[in-house]
């Protein structure tokens, strides 16, 4: 039952991907309410299945990889519902829905979905912790699609090759200053997270510390070059990126390694 | 009622004649007074029309007469062949949803005509010369305007040289407001965009040309501020848009000059318009980060390119269009046919339904 949620919510998410490519290959593209509309229902059944799942195991549903994607999945969705229309970057739907839809697509089709023979029990404390992290997470994959549109557009104005979707795009300096929040949005609640890590009353394992700590100092180093104006635009753009694809792929690690942890 | 437009536009007639017809402010009760029912003027730099609902047929003569200026330039007139068009019922509805979506303009897509026409309509309504027949016309007409322009991309991009280097600053500042600008060299094309700028919220405006005099001049008439011509590398440092259009024949900015200035606003981009022949840019300036070089060839290239994609729109603004012709009419023919049956008069055929409206 709650799969079936998930599978609807990735075909509302699907719908916003096809329509939008549509929309590009006529050349007509422009962010309407259609992609909002589905990328919010998308998120309320992404929601419904949340909470199901939290029922059904007594606790935050953050217990497999499984769970952890549809998280990461539902805080971007999430992020962009606060971020979105608050920096007039509707057309930012139409890049989220792809990232969710990859996200949500394959922890559907992997095996990754492996539920707890024993009952894990609730630690609120835990909890807080993955949540935060993952809502950062969120935040993160905002700065790096906010970093591709900017690449996007920045590519655009060079090569002097401006397509339909020009247009659409916001500013530069707008774009920059979308993920310059973003990325700080993210680094505080990132921050929250790991401090809130060692009050859990359990043993981290190092591994997970230094991944962690690893992510937050290529965070801080992004910001730190933004803040002295050390680093140019573009290159944060990409840095944003870089960040996300190096976060995301240890967020696999330490979520796979805790995983075979709890199993052995 | 017969529905008609009889006019001229800049696909007939040069402006000469236009402007012979272009119509006073009595024309539209002077077409009354020739026996038109309702009747609306439209007269543009492009066009001058007369849309008119009539019960006996107004002759295009009759209609040329009225709108000539004055007695002298009538008589002349009959003596001549005029490049008028007429268009009746389904042609006329067709024309005038593709005037008002701009399908008929010099420059395809543009929407000063959809405010024109709005103005004269409006004016006509303040006169008493639009009657039901215009008025649902002419409404609908605005309705397809609007939808055209918001279902088709026949507006995109803008197609001169200046508008298009504003709407690039927009895309990559946002609000031009805090925007500084120098223009470098005190060409008639630089203030051209100058003004276009300050139109667009541009307040800090600074001009350096080699004759100070020219300079403050330009200055004076932007209301800008003078710098003089060896301070103009110093500057690049605080401004954000750069337009050149000096007469030098060798390029004024390279990437060895501009190196050392960029150091200095790492995360601001730069815009650099340069309208000179031969180039004051080195076109390597373009492949430093932050840098945004558009000469003359690029502008135009840009303007071709929008002006292309609002060709390629023509074909679904017209199924749009044509989709509203067949529903105004038939909409209209429907209260024909019940206006008949309330006043005992045989109904319209079909085929004479869409020539009487």
């Amino acid at each position: 039952m709650d799969r079936d949620l998930l599978i609807i919510s990735t075909i509302c998410f699907l719908a916003a991907v096809v329509r939008t490519g549509v929309a590009l290959r006529a050349g007509v593209f422009r962010p309407g309410r259609f992609t909002f509309l589905a990328i919010g229902l998308g998120f309320v059944f992404q929601t419904a299945f949340l909470s199901i799942r939290g029922h059904a195991l007594g606790r935050c549903p953050l217990t497999n990889l499984f769970e952890v994607f549809i998280f990461l999945a539902w805080s971007v969705a999430l992020i962009y519902m606060l971020v979105g229309p608050t920096y007039r970057l509707s057309l930012m739907g139409a890049f989220t829905a792809p990232l969710v839809v990859l996200l949500q697509g394959f922890a559907l089709i992997a095996p990754i979905d492996v539920r707890h023979s024993v009952k894990m029990p609730a630690n609120p404390a835990l909890e807080f912790h993955a949540s935060v992290s993952l809502v950062a997470y969120g935040a993160f994959a905002l700065a790096c699609i906010a970093g591709v549109m900017y690449l996007v557009q920045e590519r655009q104005l060079k090569t002097h090759q401006l397509r339909s979707i020009f247009y659409h795009l916001p500013p530069l300096t707008d774009l920059f200053a979308a993920i310059t929040r973003l990325l700080w949005w993210g680094f505080i609640l990132y921050t929250i997270g790991i401090v809130s890590g060692f009050f859990t009353g359990r043993p981290l394992p190092r591994v997970q510390v230094v991944a962690a700590v690893g992510v937050w100092l290529l965070y801080a180093a992004i910001l730190q070059g933004r803040y002295f104006r050390r680093i140019a635009p573009k290159r944060v753009a990409a840095l944003c990126i870089i960040g996300f694809s190096v976060a995301l792929t240890l967020l696999w690690g330490i979520t796979f390694s805790a995983q075979t942890h709890s199993v052995q | 009622m017969n529905l008609f437009c009889v006019g001229l536009s800049h696909h007939t007639a040069n402006v000469e004649t236009r402007e012979r017809f272009a119509g006073g402010a009595r024309a539209e009760s002077t077409l009354r007074e020739a026996g038109c029912a309702e009747a609306l003027v439209l007269a543009t730099c492009n066009r001058v029309e007369v849309y008119g609902a009539s019960e006996k047929r107004v002759s295009t003569d009759e209609i040329a007469h009225c709108l000539l200026q004055n007695r002298e330039l009538s008589d002349r007139g009959h003596s001549e062949t005029l490049p008028f068009y007429r268009y009746e019922a389904e042609k006329c509805v067709q024309h005038l949803f593709r005037v008002a979506s701009g399908l008929d303009s010099m420059v395809v897509g543009e929407t000063e005509i959809l405010g024109q026409t709005k103005k004269a309509y409006q004016s006509a309504r303040t006169s008493g010369a639009v009657g039901p027949c215009l008025h649902r016309l002419f409404q609908r007409a605005f309705r397809v305007a609007k939808q055209v322009r918001t279902h088709t991309e026949i507006t995109r991009g803008s197609v001169s040289v200046g508008s298009v280097a504003v709407d690039l600053a927009q895309k990559i500042f946002g609000e031009l407001g805090n925007c500084s600008v120098l223009i470098l060299g005190a060409g008639e094309t630089s203030e051209r965009t100058a003004r276009v700028l300050i139109s667009r919220g541009v307040t800090d405006l600074r001009v350096s040309n080699r004759s100070t005099d020219r300079a403050q001049e330009l200055a004076q008439r932007v209301s800008g501020q003078a710098v003089r011509f060896d301070q103009w590398p110093q500057q690049c440092c605080e401004i954000d848009i750069l337009i050149t259009s000096t007469s030098s024949e060798a390029p004024l900015l390279t990437p060895a000059n501009l190196g050392p200035v960029l150091a200095h606003r790492i995360d601001r981009p730069l815009f650099i318009i340069d309208i000179a022949v031969p180039r004051d840019v080195d076109p390597a300036v373009n492949e430093m980060e932050g840098v945004y070089l558009y000469d003359i060839d690029a502008l135009r290239s840009v303007a071709e390119q929008s002006l292309a994609v609002r060709r390629q729109q023509i074909a679904s603004a017209e199924a749009i269009i044509a989709e509203h012709v067949a529903d105004f009419l038939e909409k209209i023919s429907r209260e024909l046919s019940r206006a008949s049956r309330i006043t005992g008069h045989p109904p319209v055929a079909d085929s004479s339904r869409a020539t009487q409206l």
